[in-house]
Parts: structure tokens; C-alpha cells; sequence
């Protein structure tokens, strides 16, 4: 055969081959398309959609806080804020210039400034970058005239949480606050997440954080490969917050703030002996909680930690003070029920010998023959030396404890402290040294290891003159768990297990001190109406200020003479012939019960009655809520 | 002139005749490829013809000019130039190495305004018509002798070398394949290819080394591109995610998720037959394919009507080196390969490649014209 001929032969046959290989190669490539589309082709649309589509949480309203009556404590307000889209105002020079313009219209600091073109430059062109937040109608407005020569600046509305009544109530409603790595740990709610996301820190907005949050609703946008929205596909609303209703009564709050204006540091606290709702309380002095939602500033916070008169803590449940003669009925309490009788008589000289130890009575020259009650109506302290004496610390002890002391009482608001009721046991296990008499005699006047907050000794008080139920207090006027609010059941509250003859006695010796000729707090009588008050003062010695102290600081001659003074007490109610309402006034280094806290006292049960009047008219004359409202005098619970 | 074999020489043919003769059913399936390039390319811009598939239109139209240009010159004279034309784009390839060692970074292209010339396609049709030329010229005989095979691969192996410094590991493997196969029309007995293959398998990990990294990172994230979602294996991923989950009819014109919110990346170069894929499905992929595959038998069938060992070579030698590119191509946008730089022809947008697959469908056609054209051992031979 001719090589040409052989060439082409050849030539053909592998060109068929090579062809037929080519074939083969796009067969097997459209396999792999095959594979690709249509075995494995659900797998790859479920990551296609993925990929194409974000879910957004939408964070839902917070619930309001109101009173007992409706009246809003805390609200959420519109929130103006300047937001700029660097891509719509020509990039990064345009935001500079824009800046610039916008530093001319409204307040805008160095600080601020400079962020922004920090954040320009660290973001995508096309997220928003808050400039500034807070902005006042008249800034909007002013903005809002100039937005054609500014280009990519947006007001945007968002929410803020605001406390009308603000120092009033910062104590018991807290404040909300941007969320800790912590908090963000510890929970699986995905709105934690969301950022300028906040929550309660403090408080009422706190303890009841999960039913005022409500649940987030969702949004599923389509975004593109770098994260722009291009439409939103499907939303879903979320479930605003409850409504947080609580038991205190915001014009008695109002007045008692008022009427502790004079006073540096001091705690009231007004509760229902029946049912432990909480109708007011005030801890002086405070803070004003729209600061934190707004976001304190650092120097803002060291003022206030710094502050001597401690704004930030809440006296009413964590100031933990020598509750002084307020204890007594406790010890008398305890006495009865050891075998230790009204009539139990003991001479008062002004003082009480034991060993080479001499323990003084308040009054220098001595009260002379002393009963139970007479004791407690000008609180003797020579017969609670001797009746402590006698029955010894345990019991007294084991009765305070019945009455709520020495431990946290349950309220509804986080940072509560327990006090400190000490036993023979307590003292060994913490000071490792045994009990010394002495030291029961000083027990037995409220003083020494005894310690006691101003909401136990309210709840104490309630529990004495209530007929012996041991009452919890509250403050939500619902039953709240978690997000559920229900109507609140009434709370069977067990009996403490003393005999009603037992508190009668003591009843009728806190009357007498208010109306009694001799009583301790007889200038303090309730004025203008026909019912009277019960109480008991006291007045509790402050530690002597130490040579450490005074070199820590304290040279101011007023500052030490005030810390000097000892803290004066009331715990009382009304109405004394069917007590409903309880007070506890704590006035730090006041002075005396009778003369600082008693006054207060009063002051503050006038203003109860007073709206208790008022709400009864209030309930006759409109809706009429609550079966027999009108009738009975009105129960602080079921009135909403 | 005299006719030296003593044969009947077909006659001379004139432009008319020419243009009658041009092979235009090639045209009409050249014509829509280029139809559906134009369509993904305007999907490509979310409905607009702006930017690249009214520029693509204009190129093809210079394209085919040029095609036919190519066409109707005589066979004779792209034979007489074939080691001219080589030697002309090896000085282009080497000028570009330099200009990039002195310049900055890798430099592929030497710009003349309207086209960004890139050496390295030129040479894909170059090396076609010098290899062409030098199997035409040898002696049947002698191609069994290894000493005569030493040439050929010296003219592969400058450019594909040169390319490979660039670093371009498409282009160079490409042409690497290509003159493979045309070593193995000419009639080099496979036993060769097989030591030749061999030997170069056995020099990968010795070319490893000369790997740049991110060549290195490309065939490693190749092979388990899942690995890395959010770094390199993204494109492959996102890719078969948008193949995969166009389905077996797709999501409609315009309508590719994956594509047009730029999950996809290059939709309207490299990686746009997963674009047709997203948007039309398995079907409109296969469709796709199976007009590649009639181009590709077209090719086959023009050349093995060709009488002169020279056109037969170019013809399987363009038509060889427009299937690599589909290939490659698609092998890469559905994971197959590496991701390797090469575009699919005729569809993706951009110059150079439409030129040189212009360039080479001009010459098919000039294969076709001239199928009955002899040509001696030596261009003289024919004055």
C-alpha cells in the first residue's frame, strides 16, 4: 500500500477513536450533570435556599410596668436616630462631608465623629451606621428640612425604655440595660443576640425580665453573597410583652418620696398585713434609671458608686441595720411563750448589773416598776435585759426567725438581703467563740449581731398584728412564672404558731405607745380622723467611727457628726382596732425613733387612709371591681 | 508549473467559488453557541444587554470576519507560514515574560486597545499549524524513529514551558494535550504515549515543587472542596449548589438564584455554564452539550475529507483544541478538575478566547474550501 494511502488510513482510524473518545468524555460529563441535577439535585436546593434566604428577629415591644391603678411606671418611647448609609452618601469623603454638615444642624461630639468614620471604613457600604440616638423633636425637624443636601441621612425610629416617675420608683421598677457575655451565655432566647438588644438588669424589669420581654417575631429576607437585602419573603409578628402590673400605689410612692426630701439616707416600706402586697417602697437616695437605658456614661457610674449615701443600693431590702427596740416584741414574743407573763415585774434603776458589767437603760434615771407592757410603751430596756436574761438568745431567736428575720422574706425583687438573727450555734460556727450572757442582754434590745432590713421588719409587724399569719410580701399584682401571668391565688399563709392571746398583749402595748400617756411615740398620734395607729420605735446605735476611717477620708466635720448619729426606726400600723396596713421607716442616723422616724410613720399611714377613702368612693361611684368592694373596707388585692 | 506526481491537479479555485464552497452549516451551529452565549450574558446582567452581551455581539461579528478571512486565504499559503506564525508567537510569549519579570506580577496580555492579546492563545492555533506543517513534511516512514520526534517536542515544549512560568496551568496543559493528540493522528505508535505519560507521572512530584502556592491550594481544595466552604472550595461549592439545585428544568430565565445574588462567582466567564444550568436545567445543559458534540463531529467529518495530511491535521488539531476548552470548561464548574482559568467558547464573555476559537473555525472552514487541494512535501514543491 502506498504510504499516503496508509497515512490517511491511519489517519482516519485514529481521528474515529479520538472522536469517539470525545463523546464519551461529554457522555460522562452529562452523567455527572444528571448526578448532579437530579440524584443529588434536593440536597443542593435545600443549600441554595440557605444561602438565599436570612432569617431576622424582630424584637418585640416590652411590656409596661404599671401601678395598682393603671398608672404607667415604666413605658417605651420613640427613640430618634441618625442613621447614614456610606454608600448613599458617596462613600467614605462623602460621609466625612456629610458629617460636617450635620455637625452644623445638631450636637454632634469629637467622639462621635470619629466612630463613624471608623465604623465606615470597617463595614459594607450599605449597613446603616448610627451617628447619633436621642434625638429631640426639634433636631428631627431641623433634619428633616435640610435632607436634600444630605445624602444618605436617615432618621430612624426605635424604642427606648422610659421611667416617667425616674428616681421615684428606680429602687423597685430597676432599669434595662445592654446584655453581658454572661447573660448571653446562660440563655438560649436568640433575641439576646440582636444588638442594642436589652435587658432588665435591675428590679421589677429584672425579676420579671421574661414576661415584659415577649417573644421575637421573625423575618425572612433574601439576601445576596455579601449579605445585602434584596426583599423580605415572609414575616411573622412576635408576641409583644405583658403588661407588668404591680401592687404599689404611685401617689403614696410620690408622697413618701416627698416627704423623705430632708433626709439624706432613709427607707420606708408600706405593706398590706393581709395580704403582703407591697404598696410602697422607698429607698432614698436614688438614681435616675432613664440615665441606664439611655447608656450611662462611665463617670456617670463612679459617681454613683462612689456616692457615700450608696444611691444605687436598695436600703428597703438590702440595708441591713440594728433593728433596736423594734426587736422587743419579738423578745416579749418569746418570753410569753417560755412562761414569762405579762405581769412579770422588774425594777429599772437605769441600769442592770451583771457581773462587773454595767448595761444601760435609755432613760439615765431609770423607769422604775416595769410590766410588759409598760415596757414596751416607753421601751424600758433594763426589763428586756432581764426577760433576755432569763429565756436566754436561742429563743429569742427562734421566735424573731417566725417572724420573718434572719432570712430573706421572698419578695419579688432581686438583691434582697436576709439579715442576721445570731444563736449560740451561728456565733461558734462563724467567730468560733462561745456565747456570752452579756451578749443576750444586748440581743434582747435589738442591738449587737442583730440585724434586720426594714421590708422584715414590716413583715414582721404584719405578722403580729394580723392574728398570726405569717404573710409574704409581693409586689406583681399577678402571679408571674416565667412569660405566664395568671390571676393571683390568695396565698393560705400558714400560722406562725403563737396563741392570739400572745399578740393581743403585744397589740395593746404598740397602741399605747402611740396613744398611750408614757409611749415612746405619743407625739405622733394620727391627726384629724378617728382612727388611731400601733408601733413600735427604736433607735439603734451606729458603730463608733474608727481611726482607720477617719484616715480614709472622712474629715468632713458635718459628714462624721451625721455618720456619728444612730439610726432612728418606726414599725407601725393602722388601724389599731383592725390593723391593715403596716409601715417600717428606717432614717439613717437620724437621731431617735420617736423624735426622726415616728413622724414619718404617721405621716405616711394618714396619706394610706387617705387613699384608701379615696379608692373606696373611687370603687362605689365607677366600676364597682371586686365583690363587696364598696361595702368592706376595700382589700389592697383585687382592686384592679 | 509542472506536476511533479503526474497527477490530475483540481483546478484552482476562484473567490467566488470559494464562498460557495465555505461550509455553512459549520457557521449556523458556530452561530448558536454564540446565540446562547448572548442569552446567558444578558441573564448574566439581570435582563440587560449592557455590559457584556452587546460587547460579546460585536466581537463575534469581528470574529467572523476574521473567520472568514482565514477561510478564504489559500490552504498553501497558512502552510508556507505555519513556522513563521510559531516563531512569531514563541518572540510574543517570551516578550511577555520579560515585560512581566519587569513589570509587575503576571502579566498575560500584551494590550492593543480593542484586544488584550494574549500570546498564549495565539499559540494554541500556532502550534496546530507548525506541527501540522512538520507531520505533513515527514516521511511516514520515518515517524516511527524516535530521532525524528525530537523536533515537535522542542516546539511543544518552549511554549508550554513558557506558559507555565506565566503561571497559566490551563493553557499549558492544554496545549500540551492538544499537540498529544496530534502526535498521535501523525501516527506515533501508542507505546510512546504511554513511556511519555509515564515519565511526566512520574515528574509530578518533582513539578509540584515548581507549583505556586495557590496552584498548589487549587488542586488540594480540588480534591475536597467541601473542606473549606468559605475559602477556596467556595466557588466549586457554590457552583454545584447552583447546578444541583437548578434541577431537572431549571429555575428560568433570569431567575438563577445562586447566579444573581453573586453567590456565584464569575457567572459571566468561567463559571456561566452553571449559570445555563441553574437557570435551565439538565436540559439545557445536555442541549448545550449536544450542540458542542455537533461541532465537534463536524470537525471530524471535514477533516477526514480532506486529501492533504496538512489541512487533515489542522482540522482535528482546532477542532481537538475547542473541545479541551469545553472540556476543561466543564469539568471544572461541576468539580471534575481543579479550577482551572479557562472559558467555555463561544458563551463566556471575553476577547481573546472568541479569537482564537474564530481563528481556528476559520481555518476548519479553510480545510473545508481546500478539502480536495493537494500539497506537496514542500511548499516550494508548489510554487
Amino acid at each position: 500500500m502506498k504510504p499516503e494511502k496508509t497515512r490517511s488510513k491511519l489517519f482516519n482510524r485514529r481521528a474515529a477513536l479520538l472522536v469517539g473518545g470525545q463523546m464519551a468524555l461529554l457522555g460522562g460529563l452529562g452523567a455527572r450533570l444528571y448526578y448532579l441535577q437530579v440524584v443529588e439535585s434536593e440536597r443542593y436546593k435545600m443549600l441554595a435556599e440557605e444561602n438565599r434566604i436570612n432569617f431576622r428577629l424582630l424584637p418585640p415591644p416590652r411590656g409596661f410596668i404599671t401601678d395598682r391603678k393603671g398608672d404607667y411606671l415604666a413605658i417605651n418611647i420613640q427613640n430618634y436616630r441618625l442613621v447614614l448609609v456610606p454608600e448613599q452618601a458617596n462613600n467614605a469623603d462623602g460621609v466625612e462631608a456629610t458629617l460636617l454638615k450635620l455637625s452644623r444642624l445638631i450636637d454632634l461630639s469629637e467622639h462621635d465623629v470619629k466612630r463613624v468614620l471608623r465604623e465606615t471604613s470597617r463595614r459594607r457600604a450599605f449597613v446603616p451606621i448610627t451617628v447619633r440616638e436621642n434625638l429631640s423633636w426639634e433636631e428631627v425637624s431641623r433634619l428633616g428640612v435640610n435632607t436634600p443636601e444630605l445624602p444618605g441621612v436617615n432618621i430612624d425610629v426605635g424604642q427606648t425604655r422610659h421611667y416617667p416617675y425616674g428616681p421615684n420608683m428606680a429602687h423597685v421598677i430597676g432599669y434595662v440595660a445592654a446584655v453581658s457575655e454572661k447573660e448571653l451565655a446562660a440563655s438560649d432566647d436568640p433575641l439576646l443576640e440582636l444588638p442594642g438588644f436589652r435587658i432588665g438588669k435591675n428590679g421589677i424589669e429584672k425579676e420579671y425580665d421574661l414576661a415584659l420581654r415577649g417573644s421575637a417575631g421573625t423575618s425572612q429576607v433574601e439576601v445576596n453573597a455579601l449579605g445585602r437585602v434584596i426583599r423580605e419573603l415572609r414575616r411573622q409578628e412576635g408576641q409583644p410583652g405583658h403588661e407588668v402590673r404591680l401592687t404599689l400605689d404611685m401617689r403614696l410612692q410620690d408622697f413618701i418620696g416627698e416627704r423623705l426630701k430632708q433626709e439624706k439616707a432613709a427607707s420606708v416600706v408600706v405593706m398590706d398585713v393581709h395580704t403582703g402586697a407591697i404598696l410602697a417602697l422607698v429607698s432614698i437616695p436614688s438614681y435616675d434609671p432613664n440615665a441606664f437605658s439611655e447608656g450611662l456614661r462611665t463617670e456617670e457610674w463612679r459617681e454613683l458608686v462612689n456616692n457615700p449615701y450608696h444611691p444605687l443600693t436598695n436600703k428597703a431590702i438590702a440595708g441591713q441595720y440594728s433593728p433596736g427596740s423594734v426587736f422587743k416584741m419579738a423578745v416579749a414574743l418569746a418570753a410569753l411563750e417560755h412562761g414569762i407573763g405579762r405581769d412579770h415585774s422588774v425594777f429599772c434603776p437605769g441600769h442592770m448589773q451583771l457581773g462587773d458589767r454595767r448595761f444601760h437603760c435609755w432613760k439615765r434615771w431609770g423607769h422604775g416598776k416595769m410590766d410588759m407592757v409598760s415596757a414596751i410603751e416607753e421601751s424600758c430596756d433594763v426589763w428586756f435585759y432581764d426577760v433576755a436574761r432569763r429565756i436566754g438568745v436561742d429563743r429569742i431567736a427562734e421566735m424573731a426567725k417566725r417572724f420573718g428575720m434572719g432570712e430573706p422574706t421572698g419578695i419579688d425583687l432581686s438583691g434582697e438581703r436576709g439579715g442576721l438573727i445570731p444563736t449560740r450555734a451561728w456565733k461558734r460556727a462563724t467567730l468560733g467563740q462561745p456565747w456570752h450572757q452579756g451578749e443576750s442582754l444586748v440581743i434582747g434590745i435589738g442591738q449587737g449581731y442583730v440585724l434586720t432590713t426594714p421590708l422584715q421588719l414590716a413583715v414582721s409587724t404584719a405578722r403580729m398584728v394580723n392574728g398570726g399569719k405569717a404573710v409574704r410580701p409581693h409586689l406583681a399584682l399577678h402571679d408571674i412564672d416565667g412569660a405566664t401571668i395568671q390571676e393571683r391565688r390568695p396565698d393560705p399563709f400558714p400560722d406562725v404558731g403563737v396563741p392570739k392571746s400572745h399578740l393581743a398583749i403585744i397589740r395593746e402595748a404598740m397602741d399605747k405607745v402611740v396613744n398611750g400617756d408614757k409611749g415612746t411615740a405619743r407625739a405622733s398620734k394620727l391627726r384629724d380622723t378617728d382612727v388611731t395607729m400601733g408601733g413600735k420605735t427604736g433607735t439603734a446605735q451606729v458603730r463608733r467611727i474608727t481611726q482607720a476611717e477617719r484616715d480614709a477620708g472622712m474629715r468632713d466635720d458635718d459628714e462624721i457628726a451625721w455618720r456619728l448619729r444612730d439610726h432612728a426606726l418606726f414599725a407601725g400600723y393602722a388601724p389599731a382596732h383592725d390593723p391593715r396596713y403596716v409601715v417600717s421607716v428606717i432614717v439613717e442616723h437620724g437621731g431617735g425613733g420617736s423624735s426622726a422616724a415616728a413622724p414619718i410613720a404617721r405621716d405616711v399611714l394618714e396619706e394610706v387612709l387617705r387613699i384608701e377613702g379615696q379608692a373606696v368612693s373611687d370603687a362605689g361611684g365607677q366600676d364597682g371591681s371586686g365583690s363587696g368592694a364598696a361595702a368592706a373596707p376595700v382589700r389592697t388585692e383585687g382592686a384592679g | 508549473m509542472r506536476v511533479r506526481h503526474g497527477e490530475l491537479r483540481a483546478p484552482e479555485l476562484t473567490l467566488g467559488q470559494k464562498i460557495w464552497q465555505l461550509n455553512w452549516g459549520l457557521f449556523l451551529l458556530v452561530a448558536a453557541a454564540t446565540g446562547v452565549g448572548l442569552a446567558m450574558l444578558y441573564s448574566a446582567a439581570n435582563g440587560s444587554w449592557d455590559p457584556w452581551a452587546s460587547r460579546h455581539a460585536v466581537r463575534f461579528g469581528m470574529g467572523v470576519a476574521v473567520m472568514l478571512a482565514v477561510a478564504l486565504i489559500d490552504i498553501r499559503f497558512w502552510m508556507r507560514y505555519a513556522y513563521a506564525i510559531y516563531a512569531a508567537a514563541l518572540i510574543l510569549l517570551v516578550a511577555v515574560e520579560v515585560a512581566g519579570t519587569i513589570g509587575m506580577g503576571a502579566q498575560r496580555w500584551i494590550d492593543l486597545r480593542f484586544f488584550q492579546l494574549q500570546p498564549s492563545e495565539i499559540m494554541k492555533i500556532a502550534l496546530v499549524l507548525a506541527l501540522a506543517r512538520y507531520f505533513h513534511t515527514l516521511n511516514f516512514e520515518d515517524i516511527g524513529r524516535l530521532s525524528y520526534l525530537i523536533t515537535p517536542a522542542l516546539m511543544v515544549g518552549a511554549p508550554v514551558v513558557l506558559i507555565l512560568r506565566q503561571p497559566d496551568l490551563g493553557t499549558a496543559l492544554m496545549l500540551a494535550a492538544g499537540s498529544a493528540v496530534l502526535f498521535f493522528l501523525a501516527g506515533v505508535r501508542l507505546w510512546k504515549f504511554v513511556v511519555a505519560g509515564a515519565g511526566a507521572l512520574g515528574s509530578i512530584p518533582i513539578a509540584w515543587n515548581f507549583l505556586h502556592e495557590y496552584q498548589k491550594k487549587r488542586v488540594l481544595t480540588f480534591l475536597d472542596p467541601e473542606q473549606d466552604p468559605l475559602g477556596s472550595g467556595y466557588h466549586i461549592l457554590q457552583s454545584k449548589i447552583a447546578m444541583g439545585s437548578g434541577g431537572m428544568t431549571g429555575k428560568g430565565f433570569i431567575r438563577g438564584t445562586q447566579s444573581h445574588l453573586n453567590f456565584l462567582p464569575e457567572k459571566q466567564t468561567d463559571f456561566i455554564f452553571t449559570m445555563l444550568a441553574e437557570e435551565f436545567g439538565l436540559v439545557g445543559g445536555l442541549a448545550l452539550m449536544a450542540l458542542y458534540a455537533a461541532i465537534m463531529i463536524y470537525g471530524f467529518a471535514i477533516a477526514v475529507r480532506a486529501r492533504s495530511q496538512f489541512a487533515r491535521l489542522v482540522g482535528m488539531g482546532v477542532t481537538t483544541t475547542f473541545s479541551l476548552y469545553v472540556f476543561i470548561n466543564i469539568a471544572m464548574v461541576m468539580g471534575v478538575i481543579p479550577v482551572v482559568g479557562v472559558p467555555l467558547p463561544l458563551i463566556s464573555y471575553g476577547g481573546t478566547a472568541m479569537l482564537t476559537v474564530m481563528i481556528g473555525f476559520g481555518l476548519l472552514m479553510n480545510v473545508y474550501v481546500h478539502r480536495d487541494v493537494r500539497i506537496g512535501r514542500r511548499w516550494s514543491d508548489h510554487g
